[in-house]
């Protein structure tokens, strides 16, 4: 998983990393199961190192990583600002892209609608050009075969973005 | 959501449908403000029950608004009479169905040239307009055969071409590649695109994202409002290998 992914799921408030590994799961149900909480720490040691996230020590001063409270720092905000309006190429990474629209919905970073439309804008662009290419290709070219993977490719992607939408648009309770 | 320079060809404005009443109105199509260049191929989507097939049939002169105006080629359409309006929808305006609605007793040509008839050609003239369309659609040697006897695809084609019979400024399609398979979506993109490339003013509501992406201009619409709009012209060409894991 992307370093961003965790960062942006720190934007919402100060947390511990039982908090944001409960967090993770909630949002990623079954596949989060597979997550490995050492690779986490690791993740937010590095975060930290890296001066992106600060963290408070506890009160007893032990410098165990699964006591500490984790917040970003400007720095990592200016970081998980320019993942959220980044595009995903060639496709988007369905749990980065799943995370992405819950990170920004629950820390009020962005819309999550405006997210999905300007990722749709970017995958229609390529439709549009793939399907340009398709219908140059004389028919049963061996080219053709290719592009129309790649067609059929887009259009699941398109849809799952138009799920992503509804949901979006009318959330379902919980979310 | 206006975007052409000088006046637009189909241009709406405040445009309103409200079906009910009381408690139980429904705003179909809320406040949509609309312009449409000559010559340009704009796609709205969204899904079933937005609004978008009330819209098509609002600008084409098939339903009346509750509010707002309609103008085509700068005239006014909502507030014309009947008669006039049907007048309008022969002539002024080509419509494509996701159904098709041929005649099923019929032939091709016969259904291709039965609008042109309508608009009062000769039988000559429209049978030679007709045959003519059936080539450009790629069904001249179909011409005889009754929609039964054509697959999907070609049906819609025939369509196409009687939508184009009276040269109408624009084409409004809904849904056309709602009951087609993926090579006969094909054929009717092809088609769509020369007919852009001919300079024909299309626009076509739809939740196929294929058809979506030959727009110049795509609009979502959601719960009877535009909510967005994307230029699609100006791609990626050349990066398209990536898509098929031949790297960027």
């Amino acid at each position: 998983m992307r370093q961003e992914v965790v960062l942006a799921m720190l934007a919402k408030e100060p947390s511990h990393g039982y908090q944001l590994r409960a967090r993770l799961r909630d949002a990623l149900g079954p596949l989060g199961e597979a997550m490995n909480a050492g690779q986490i720490y690791v993740t937010l040691t590095r975060l930290e190192k890296a001066g992106l996230l600060a963290a408070d020590r506890p009160a007893d001063g032990a410098d165990r990583s699964d006591r500490k409270v984790y917040a970003l720092t400007p720095e990592g905000q200016r970081r998980v600002a320019e993942w959220i309006a980044e595009v995903s190429w060639p496709r988007p990474d369905l749990a980065e892209f799943h995370l992405k629209l819950i990170a920004a919905a629950s820390a009020g970073l962005a819309d999550p609608i405006t997210i999905v439309d300007t990722q749709r804008r970017e995958l229609l662009r390529r439709l549009r050009d793939a399907q340009r290419a398709a219908m140059a290709e004389p028919d049963r070219s061996d080219a053709a075969l290719l592009l129309e993977g790649i067609v059929l490719r887009l259009q699941a992607d398109l849809r799952w973005l138009e799920a992503c939408e509804q949901n979006w648009t009318h959330p379902r309770s919980g979310s | 959501m206006s975007d052409t320079a000088g006046t637009p060809l189909l241009r709406a404005r405040g445009l309103r449908k409200e079906y009910g009443k009381g408690e139980g109105r429904v705003r179909a199509v809320d406040e949509v403000d609309l312009d449409v260049g000559a010559g340009e191929t704009v796609a709205i989507m969204g899904p079933s029950g937005c609004g978008k097939s009330t819209l098509l049939h609002l600008l084409g002169g098939l339903d009346r608004p509750s509010r707002g105006e309609v103008s085509l080629n700068g005239r006014r359409i909502d507030d014309i009479g009947e008669k006039a309006l049907a007048r309008l929808r022969r002539t002024a305006v080509g419509f494509v169905f996701q159904s098709f609605h041929l005649m099923e007793e019929l032939t091709a040509v016969e259904n291709v040239e039965l609008s042109a008839l309508l608009a009062g050609r000769s039988p000559r003239a429209a049978r030679r307009r007709a045959e003519e369309l059936l080539e450009q659609v790629g069904l001249a040697g179909r011409a005889r055969f009754l929609p039964s006897a054509l697959s999907g695809g070609q049906r819609q084609r025939v369509a196409v071409a009687r939508a184009l019979s009276n040269e109408p400024l624009v084409v409004l399609a809904d849904e056309p590649t709602g009951n087609l398979d993926s090579a006969a979506t094909l054929d009717v993109l092809r088609l769509f695109e020369g007919l852009h490339e001919a300079g024909q003013t299309l626009v076509i509501v739809t939740h196929d994202v294929r058809i979506a992406a030959t727009a110049d201009r795509m609009i979502s619409m959601r719960d009877g409002v535009l909510v967005d709009e994307t230029r699609l012209t100006g791609g990626t060409t050349g990066r398209l290998g990536a898509l098929a894991g031949l790297g960027d």
